[in-house]
């Protein structure tokens, strides 16, 4: 016993050590988040809220169930793979409510510019014009469907 | 188009419950997405790639990305006579309205579209003291913004220069392949607005997945494969001249 006679002070350091681990295990536990190590070095519940984000493009899978009549016209022209929102723009709300929001139909003087301008530096086998030149200031619907934009045999319509 | 009264009743409430059950809850609460079952990645096919800036819209207006911030920008390429090693690169506001129009046909142009790559090991999470940026385990490079202090470490060690630090909560902010919508079943909102299919995500443990098919038989090339960062998007007939 002689060996420890003269300890005690080691004895209540050691204590208080052992006091400050527990404190910091109880801390730790309130403060680490419980998802935290769920999948790997943070918080798990990170994913869930960031795939909570609000959607705003519904998609064309989703328009395609009240618009079947654009789908037939769509599906046989060049058109066929645009989805819908590429040109009508992200309409999730229509899709929620189609009552009250109602979408605005796009310019097409700025829509189809936007991908048929005629540039060197677009693909060769991508259909383009010079606006100015190919419809005299036309708008472009005139003549063309955009749904389905090749013209009728036999000219515009 | 035209409906009847008659319809419209039978279609609305249609097309409420299909609009609801896109819309249902996170991906714990969606019974029908298991995260061990996806490994997500991107096939950008250069040749569609019109540089229309649809994707940048479209990106900005679902990720309420802010001005001058970009989880996606679309880059135009000017190789001239072979110089492989300074092509001239534009990109202007990320490519958002569309590049200026070139007249004349000089050496080779074409638009790289470029967002997160969502590398498998990815230097961006590996310098995060705080893990407020992680890998998920169906492949999404994602930011905890609760978590993030914004020391910009991530920004700095991104190699494509993917990430910002948004200027109204000041931390890190990124692509999330617009997690929200591939866990329910949706595409990306940058492959939805693509017009030319330039886009297209792919899910690398689906075995139906076209990709499998594509990667076989066309010159695919990942963004600086030389750093080994896991790279999960995929670029069709990618010039040298790309960095």
């Amino acid at each position: 016993m002689s060996v420890f006679k003269d300890a005690g002070h080691l004895f209540r350091f050691a204590g208080l050590f052992v006091l400050a681990f527990l404190l910091f295990l109880v801390i730790r536990g309130f403060v680490v988040p419980k998802t935290f190590g769920q999948y790997g070095h943070y918080r798990g519940a990170a994913i869930g809220e960031v795939g909570a984000h609000p959607i705003k493009f519904a998609g064309h899978q989703t328009c395609e169930i009240c618009h079947t009549d654009v789908l037939d016209v769509k599906k046989s022209g060049k058109h066929a793979h645009v989805n819908c929102e590429a040109c009508h723009g992200a309409l999730a709300s229509h899709a929620d409510d189609p009552a009250s929001v109602t979408p605005v139909k796009p310019d097409t003087a700025v829509l189809c510019a936007r991908c048929h301008t005629a540039s060197a530096a677009k693909p060769k086998g991508f259909p383009q014009v010079v606006p100015a030149d190919h419809s005299n200031g036309l708008p472009c619907q005139t003549c063309h469907n955009p749904h389905s934009p090749a013209m009728a045999a036999g000219g515009a319509k | 188009m035209n409906l009847s009264r008659r319809q419209m009743l039978i279609l609305l409430p249609a097309a409420a419950v299909a609009w609801k059950s896109v819309l249902a809850g996170t991906p714990e609460d969606s019974p029908n997405y298991k995260m061990s079952e996806h490994w997500w990645g991107m096939l950008i096919d250069i040749p569609k790639c019109i540089g229309c800036g649809n994707c940048v819209r479209a990106c900005q207006t679902e990720n309420d990305v802010p001005d001058g911030n970009f989880r996606t920008w679309v880059e135009r390429y000017h190789v001239t006579d072979g110089d492989m090693v300074s092509p001239q690169v534009i990109s202007p506001d990320g490519g958002k309205e569309g590049f200026p129009v070139v007249q004349e046909d000089a050496g080779k142009y074409f638009f790289v579209p470029k967002l997160c790559n969502h590398c498998a090991d990815s230097p961006c999470t590996q310098v995060c003291p705080v893990g407020a940026t992680f890998v998920t385990p169906d492949g999404v490079v994602m930011v905890d913004p609760k978590y993030c202090l914004g020391c910009a470490y991530c920004v700095q060690a991104c190699p494509y220069g993917c990430r910002y630090i948004h200027p109204e909560k000041k931390v890190a902010d990124k692509c999330t392949l617009c997690y929200h919508r591939i866990t329910k079943g949706l595409t990306t909102a940058c492959c939805e607005a693509c017009p030319t299919g330039a886009r297209q995500l792919v899910d690398l443990k689906n075995p139906k997945d076209p990709i499998h098919e594509f990667l076989k038989t066309h010159s695919v090339q990942v963004l600086k494969p030389q750093m080994a960062t896991g790279a999960k998007v995929y670029y069709n007939d990618l010039d040298g001249s790309v960095r």
